[in-house]
């Protein structure tokens, strides 16, 4: 049962996840809501190995939560589930394939889209913040603004920002010296 | 035969050999498929990565569906997908039963504290990149931080927003009533 519900959820990922494999992550959270295959703590490490594996993130981070959550039935249901929608719409698109990028109701509609996957991404990414940077909980035992932040990994996340920016490393190398820093400092 | 082993076995060292999906994937494409097998010319490549962008789903694996079916129609493009995606299958489910069993550790545990905010990161980044690109104009910010309000307020299922989105972009170049087409 579990897995005809996956495979629907995913089904309706590959539907609406337009612009890439992020645009998947706003609906892995909905998904993390919604059922107890997995937690948002979780997505947050599989978004880590989807990064620093081989393979497009949206497949690595659909595998992952099949695997996570029904085992390798579970992977090939969740992977091939994201997957069938594209299929379909692609032999479909292919032979009026220069009218459709070009149309006026696909340049319009993704005048529309853009931003709202932009900011969709971006609640996506406040879940993890509100699970990296701050920490609501201690905040309401006391009301101590100070303990609303999870100050060592400010630090980091600090660090590494700006080790990113100033030398383009693949995101494997942040990745690394990130695991290295959270087992130095016990994050 | 040959071509749909072939079409496979290529889309799997794709697939196998690139970190990241998208855009990290073109080079390798246009080695693989233009420059070795010529499949498709550098030109029609680079227009599937357009449609591939503005069709849903993964663009990688649009991509491949699109060399595949103008190699070999349904199977074709069904081999060339299959083959793009089993890579990560394999690879995923290994590290993911890996690290099932480690989970515990105080080790992993730190490893993961400090990863988490590595990925925080990397999805800041990706983001000031998606703004850069795809935020225009005052519409698009409004766009962009109602729909960040809403879906941090409500959690809504993301279909709602992207069914919308789409409806109000159409909209609104409608009203302002450039070209009819």
């Amino acid at each position: 049962m579990t897995l005809l519900v996956m495979f629907l959820e995913f089904f309706k990922t590959g539907l609406f996840a337009i612009g890439g494999g992020l645009a998947t992550l706003p609906f892995l959270y909905n998904m993390a809501d919604k059922y107890d295959w997995f937690t948002q703590g979780d997505l947050a490490n599989m978004i880590a190995v989807s990064e620093s594996t081989p393979g497009p993130i949206g497949i690595n981070m659909a595998t992952y939560v099949g695997f996570h959550t029904a085992g390798i039935p579970g992977a090939i249901i969740t992977t091939t589930a994201l997957v069938l929608p594209s299929l379909i719409v692609i032999m479909i698109v292919a032979s009026f394939l220069k009218r459709f990028s070009e149309s006026f109701y696909v340049k319009s509609a993704f005048y529309g889209l853009r931003p709202a996957v932009t900011g969709l991404i971006a609640a996506a990414a406040f879940e993890i913040y509100r699970i990296t940077l701050l920490s609501i909980e201690s905040f309401l035992e006391n009301y101590n603004v100070l303990k609303l932040f999870q100050w060592k990994n400010i630090v980091l996340f600090a660090a590494l920002f700006i080790l990113n920016k100033k030398v383009k490393w693949h995101p494997f190398f942040i990745i690394l010296i990130a695991a290295v820093a959270g087992i130095v400092f016990q994050l | 035969m040959k071509e749909l082993a072939d079409l496979f076995i290529t889309f799997c060292r794709i697939g196998g050999l690139t970190f990241g999906g998208g855009y990290a994937m073109l080079p390798m494409i246009q080695q693989e498929v233009v420059e070795k097998r010529k499949w498709a010319t550098n030109e029609e490549v680079m227009d599937y990565y357009a449609v591939g962008q503005c069709t849903p789903g993964i663009i990688a694996v649009n991509t491949a569906t699109f060399i595949g079916y103008k190699q070999r129609g349904v199977i074709g493009g069904i081999a060339a997908t299959a083959g793009v995606v089993f890579p990560s299958i394999i690879i995923i489910s290994i590290i993911a039963a890996c690290l099932q069993n480690f989970a515990d550790m105080p080790v992993v545990q730190h490893a993961f504290g400090g990863i988490r905010v590595a990925v925080a990161v990397l999805v800041t980044m990706a983001i000031i990149k998606l703004w850069k690109s795809g935020v225009k104009d005052k519409l698009g910010i409004i766009i962009c931080i109602g729909t960040f309000i809403v879906q941090v307020l409500l959690g809504l299922s993301p279909v709602y927003i992207v069914i919308a989105a789409i409806l109000l972009g159409i909209g609104v170049k409608k009203m302002k009533g450039g070209e009819k087409s």
